[in-house]
């Protein structure tokens, strides 16, 4: 049978015929579809609210929060306040471990991926394993390990490793001395950035120097000469304005001092060093792709192998690590929900857990708890995609 | 727990996907065949699975008389765990047909939460137990203590109430469920656990030295548990409501799961035989057989049968009836009439 002539076919026919007409209505039906369910889901939503007599709205948020919560750095919160600090402390706890935990795992992370490409093999093997056994056990059950050895090895307070009198490791938590400025100690800092500054000004200087003469100064030890000497000397002169608020065991617990409690803890080490581990794995991809070639070519021009390491193999190998770095960052933040498996009170645990739980907002507080991971998210993804802007190879 | 987010989340997604929720609990457990039960994830003495995965307990049998009385077999039961935080949104998204999971009734709950409540099936309170060897007598000296605590829970606020008004400081720990409970407490996390005076009996039932640790005089609140349902359905809220007062009836009038047969056949009182659908149509009025409450009362048994087989004092439980005594006793169990 011949086929039929299409211009005889009819008009969708053709217009089915036809590649780039075709994708377009592709697109307009899945966007239809897409847009459907939305609408069905939102449609549903209504219905069973209604339907349960529940009302969607935020005005809980200025009640009362009436539960405690004891960890909380940055506010000074009561159970007088209201939801929405309860909230805020959730966020503020988040972005505490998110941070402390990033910061941890990309130093972690570095020196693991950097020691399993050592040439001593049992530095090797032993990183391997490390990295073998963290990346195949699921993130909860670390954080779990790391708790459980802190709550049951540890002894309690009253019996607390004293560490010389003034720090106690207990199942309570680690328990350090912290800093009591007094008056002077504005000054000092004051001191302290100005040294910062003028130690970034000597490097911009140094930098120069080399480019049009040579010669190198070694700028790292000066610049920390400048800013640890300059810091000294303000500190002893005025007469080392700071003391230290000692923890002290009190009836049940130490009181004073910086508490590590062991939630937090828990949460940190846990995401950091699982987070660690394929960030290892990611700087080792790095610098193994980095060709071999240009090594040599570096020790041909008479580099010593850690001007190597830190003008030629790191500044090419950045730009494929920083790329699948982002999302390890983003996977150790979102990581950080798993707090309430140990009653760390991050935003899962307290709008997202207890408001919830108390004001019977399951919507609003989720779709808080949503936008806020959401923000952070776009937030360090916005921040890496400028970072990795600013390293990326420049053609001239 | 992982589950925890993903749990919320789910949740949320079930209020966004569930079919519409429509009035007639009834027809769907009948069609179903098998009644769900919101019930926690294991308190000794009020809702546990044994080795076979059956599950036991005070509130559970309160559900398989619900099931009795609904299907006429108190073996149609699914048991959905909850733990204190997923329970109401368990039950509101549909999960559950009714709850029986030592739960408090309250203002906010009843009224904020939309749920029905349907009598109090424990009268408690919150206590606090301690290690005896902290050599604590009273709660009033657990100023700077860290405490154990169930987070979804009225514990929590009524925990932050006492010590706000008693200008006392502690570190709450927070902890899932009773089982997390449990384990931080015995590690020595935190010096006191606090959850109800039921829960904290049953927890130390469970400990392998018990008389190491003692619960401290002070009950710092109200809290009577009851069952609850969803907003919407009077007659299922109805049916919930007569089972409880048919178990607390039964055993006023002394009817028994041992002696239930012969009561119905012989009874002189008007009430015993209109409750076990000898004289009347109260069944049909309900929407169920005529003998919904033969069926509790014979595979159940009365209130003080239910009590005394989970947590009375000849269990490791050990609580005594208190204020659960009937009022004829000097207790709160009062029924309203089968009139």
């Amino acid at each position: 049978m011949a086929a039929v002539p299409i211009e005889d076919r009819g008009l969708l026919a053709r217009l089915w015929g036809n590649q780039e007409t075709r994708s377009v209505i592709v697109q307009i039906a899945t966007m239809a579809i897409v847009f459907a369910l939305l609408a069905l889901v939102l449609r549903n939503v209504a219905i069973n609210l209604e339907a349960i007599g529940k009302e969607f709205s935020f005005d809980f948020l200025t009640a009362p929060a009436a539960y405690d919560i004891t960890f909380s750095p940055f506010i000074d919160y009561t159970s007088r306040d209201t939801h929405f600090t309860a909230a805020a402390v959730g966020i503020l706890n988040t972005l505490l471990v998110a941070v402390c935990g990033i910061a941890a795992a990309s130093v972690l992370g570095v020196t693991m991926g950097i020691l399993r490409l050592s040439r001593n093999w049992l530095v090797n093997r032993i990183v391997y394993v490390f990295l073998e056994f963290t990346r195949n056990v699921p993130v909860l059950l670390h954080i779990l390990l790391v708790h459980g050895i802190v709550v049951t090895t540890l002894p309690p307070p009253r019996r607390a490793i004293d560490l010389g009198g003034t720090a106690f490791v207990s199942n309570r938590g680690f328990f350090a001395p912290s800093p009591v400025f007094e008056e002077g100690s504005g000054i000092v800092a004051a001191v302290f950035v100005i040294a910062v500054v003028a130690a970034l000004a000597f490097r911009r200087w140094a930098k120069r120097v080399q480019v049009e003469t040579g010669k190198i100064y070694s700028v790292f030890w000066i610049c920390t000469a400048i800013i640890g000497g300059a810091t000294a000397v303000a500190f002893l002169a005025l007469g080392a304005p700071l003391s230290w608020d000692l923890p002290a065991l009190k009836g049940f617990n130490f009181q004073g001092g910086l508490a590590l409690r062991p939630e937090f803890l828990a949460l940190w080490l846990a995401l950091s060093y699982y987070t660690a581990c394929f960030i290892a794995e990611i700087v080792r991809a790095g610098i193994l792709a980095v060709s071999h070639g240009q090594t040599e070519a570096a020790y041909a021009l008479g580099l010593r192998p850690n001007r190597n390491l830190q003008l030629v193999v790191l500044p090419q190998a950045l730009r494929i690590i920083v790329p699948p770095l982002v999302s390890q960052y983003l996977n150790l933040t979102k990581n950080s929900s798993l707090a309430i498996a140990i009653g760390y009170m991050d935003i899962v645990a307290t709008i997202g857990g207890i408001s919830l739980m108390q004001t019977g907002k399951e919507m609003e507080t989720m779709l808080i708890v949503l936008g806020v991971y959401l923000v952070f998210s776009l937030l360090i993804s916005a921040f890496m995609n400028w970072f990795n802007r600013s390293i990326r190879y420049k053609e001239r | 727990m992982k589950a925890t987010i993903h749990n919320a989340l789910a949740l949320t997604l079930m209020l966004a996907l569930a079919s519409v929720a429509r009035a007639g609990t009834l027809e769907d457990v009948q069609a179903r065949g098998v009644l769900n039960c919101v019930v926690s994830t294991g308190v000794a003495g009020f809702a546990y699975p044994d080795d076979a995965g059956e599950w036991h307990g005070f509130d559970v049998d309160f559900c398989r008389a619900t099931a009795a009385a609904v299907l006429g077999d108190p073996k149609a039961i699914k048991a959905v765990t909850s733990t204190g935080k997923t329970r109401f949104t368990l039950l509101n998204a549909g999960e559950g047909d009714v709850l029986w999971r030592n739960t408090t009734i309250t203002f906010s709950r009843d009224v904020g939460v939309k749920l029905r409540f349907h009598g109090v099936n424990y009268y408690d309170g919150q206590g606090f137990m301690v290690p005896k060897a902290l050599g604590v007598s009273s709660a009033k000296e657990l100023d700077g203590a860290s405490v154990c605590i169930q987070t979804g829970t009225t514990t929590e606020l009524n925990l932050a109430d006492y010590f706000h008004s008693n200008g006392m400081k502690y570190e709450a720990v927070t902890i899932e469920t009773n089982d997390e409970a449990r384990q931080n407490y015995l590690a020595g996390r935190c010096d006191v656990y606090t959850t109800d005076a039921s829960g904290l009996a049953a927890t130390r039932s469970t400990f392998t030295n018990p008389d190491d640790h003692v619960v401290l005089p002070e009950i710092i609140s109200k809290e009577p548990l009851g069952p609850a349902t969803r907003h919407g359905d009077d007659q299922w809220s109805d049916i919930v409501t007569w089972v409880l007062n048919a178990t607390v009836t039964a055993e006023e009038k002394g009817v028994t799961s041992a002696n239930v047969d012969e009561m119905r056949s012989s009874s002189k009182d008007p009430e015993v035989l209109r409750l076990l659908g000898a004289e009347g149509n109260q069944g049909a009025e309900l929407g169920l057989e005529a003998d919904w409450a033969y069926n509790i009362i014979k595979s159940v048994g009365n209130y003080g049968e239910i009590f005394e087989r989970n947590i009375g004092v000849n269990t490791p439980i050990g609580l005594a009836r208190g204020l659960n005594a009937l009022w004829t006793d000097g207790g709160l169990q009062y029924s309203p009439p089968f009139r």
